[in-house]
């Protein structure tokens, strides 16, 4: 039997918007019972999954390894941040289309320091400038030259929070949820930067010569309730 | 001992070089065949020259400076050099008239992302041909020239540059807020081009038709049932259909939506698609203003393979293994080819 998904090859992506994404499959017609219990697996043929980093993403679909695929905003926002050509203010991120927004994984990227009196303004009214530490690099040093402030970057790979509280700088971009962690640490939110969710990205070749499977697919996606 | 070379550029080697000879003899045949003559022209240009046309991305990236101070580039196209050519070199001869050229361009690129900053282009440019005629003998060309390179699957996405101006134009979307609609469907984000249409202040179904026309791509059924606006936008994409030959017309894929990044471009606008390639194999389009800029206003159109893509995608299709099988090609009718074949994805 052809899977639901038209022959289409979709990339989703593990981590915190897998669940979703699975369910939203799933409410397709397809069979995920293999892809739920098989965490080492990474190719799903039969049903046209492959599986990977949300920040893989977007790497698979711009080659055409596969048609379709899942991230999030914040994914597409940083690689689309990522330094520009020469002339180019920015880079125009990759070659894929944006499709739909599938209204789940909702989360919002901000600026969030220690609690009570605001350590990243001090900084940045004494010392000139402001340390920031964060996993999105591109997406905080824009917000900071939009609004005409001079940071420092500091990329770290995981633990954002702990930066702030051991003096390592005064601030952090990140991505929350609940807010709970930051909570946790006895961070506050300080700005809102970039709302994300889920996005149902394309290939460029894909979309043009699997028109009708794509189309088909994103109708039963709205259809289905997406946002 | 191992010496650098800058990323995105590559040596070519006596293996891939005959191969790469294969390919870009079949082409010479072709263009040769159908009258347009081979140029070449200098590498290095004066930044001032070039600058005359509008390439928007595609601008020359990189700049030396002479023995007497002058600012040279790097040509970034053939198209804009064969219009100094034009009408520098042929200021009276009367049009048409017909080049091609196999040639290396040089780009600037995004670090980390194997972006060619040399890149092998080889294509034609037809100079006083007007559309729809000129569109479609070059359309007719490029297909000839891929036929003859031994490409099987590939497509034709045919649109214009010119629509979705035209289309807000007709829909009475405010000037300013232009640009940023159309910069924002330049990058294919349908998400943020559903957001402004909805904060717009628009009527309902003029963003309805700003959102889905730029997504309708197919057959000429496509082109049927438009509402108005579109209608007379898409009629010059018609009258160069009708006059293709029947073999070239079949790989025509209507795309609404189609835009490239060089901004020169006035009128028919097309890649080139194969399914063993996630990206486009090349394009071009019809540049009616551009040779005006050099002093001898001509309409014109032309285009550009990508010689390395075209190699990559030739040895996709004898492995098979194209990550993008086709459909069974936008016509609307008759069953669906298997969307994939066996195997893995490229």
């Amino acid at each position: 039997m052809k899977p639901p998904t038209n022959g289409l090859m979709i990339a989703v992506p593990r981590g915190a918007l897998f669940e979703d994404t699975v369910d939203l499959l799933a409410s397709l017609g397809l069979d995920t019972r293999e892809l739920r219990n098989n965490d080492r697996k990474l190719l799903f043929e039969d049903i046209g999954v492959i599986t990977m980093r949300p920040s893989d993403v977007p790497t698979y679909v711009e080659a055409g390894a596969a048609d379709l695929g899942v991230t999030g905003k914040d994914v597409l926002a940083e690689q689309a941040l990522s330094q520009g050509a020469p002339g180019e203010p920015h880079g125009s991120g990759r070659e894929v289309y944006e499709l739909l927004d599938l209204g789940y994984g909702r989360c919002t990227m901000v600026l969030a320091t220690t609690a009570g009196p605001d350590p990243a303004a001090q900084a940045l009214r004494r010392l000139g400038v402001m340390r920031v530490a964060t996993k999105y690099p591109n997406i905080a040093a824009h917000h900071f030259e939009e609004t005409g402030r001079q940071a420092e970057i500091v990329e770290v790979r995981g633990s954002v929070e702990l930066a702030p509280l051991t003096g390592l700088v005064e601030a952090i971009v990140d991505l929350t949820a609940t807010g709970t962690t930051l909570r946790e640490n006895n961070l506050v939110i300080r700005e809102e930067i970039l709302e994300c969710t889920a996005r149902l990205i394309a290939n460029p070749v894909a979309h043009k010569l699997k028109a009708r499977a794509i189309d088909g697919l994103l109708e039963r996606l709205r259809a289905g309730g997406a946002a | 001992m191992i010496h650098r070379i800058p990323s995105g550029t590559r040596d070519v080697l006596p293996e891939e070089t005959r191969e790469v000879h294969v390919i870009t003899e079949a082409l010479r045949g072709v263009f040769e065949a159908h009258g347009y003559g081979e140029i070449s022209t200098p590498a290095l240009e004066y930044e001032a020259v070039l600058a005359r046309a509008d390439m928007a991305e595609a601008r020359p990236a990189y700049r030396v400076f002479d023995e007497s101070g002058a600012v040279l580039v790097l040509r970034s196209d053939m198209t804009v050099p064969i219009a100094r050519v034009v009408a520098t070199r042929y200021p009276t001869v009367e049009p048409p008239l017909r080049f091609c050229y196999v040639a290396h361009c040089y780009r600037g690129v995004r670090p980390q992302r194997g972006q060619p900053r040399e890149l092998l282009q080889a294509g034609i440019e037809l100079i006083g041909s007007p559309a729809p005629q000129g569109t479609a003998e070059a359309l007719t060309v490029m297909c000839d020239a891929l036929d003859a390179v031994g490409l099987k699957g590939y497509r034709v996405g045919l649109g214009d540059a010119s629509l979705f101006g035209a289309l807000m134009a007709s829909l009475q979307v405010p000037e300013r807020a232009r640009p940023e609609l159309l910069a924002t469907l330049a990058r294919r984000d349908f998400v943020q081009l559903e957001g402004l249409l909805a904060a717009s202040g628009l009527p309902d179904d003029a963003s309805r038709l700003l959102l889905s026309v730029p997504q309708l791509r197919g057959g000429p059924e496509v082109l049927a049932g438009l509402p108005l606006p579109a209608a007379e936008a898409v009629s010059g994409m018609r009258q160069v259909h009708e006059l293709l030959p029947g073999e070239v017309a079949e790989r025509v894929i209507f795309d609404l939506g189609l835009l490239r990044s060089i901004g020169y471009y006035t009128g028919a606008v097309f890649e080139v698609y194969d399914p063993a390639l996630g990206a486009p194999l090349g394009g071009g389009g019809r540049y009616d203003e551009l040779l005006g800029r050099y002093g001898r206003s001509l309409p014109a159109v032309g285009f550009a393979l990508g010689i390395d893509r075209l190699h990559i995608a030739l040895t996709g299709e004898e492995r098979g293994t194209g990550a993008l099988a086709d459909e069974a090609g936008g016509s609307g009718t008759g069953p669906t080819h298997p969307a994939r074949e066996e195997g893995t994805p490229r």
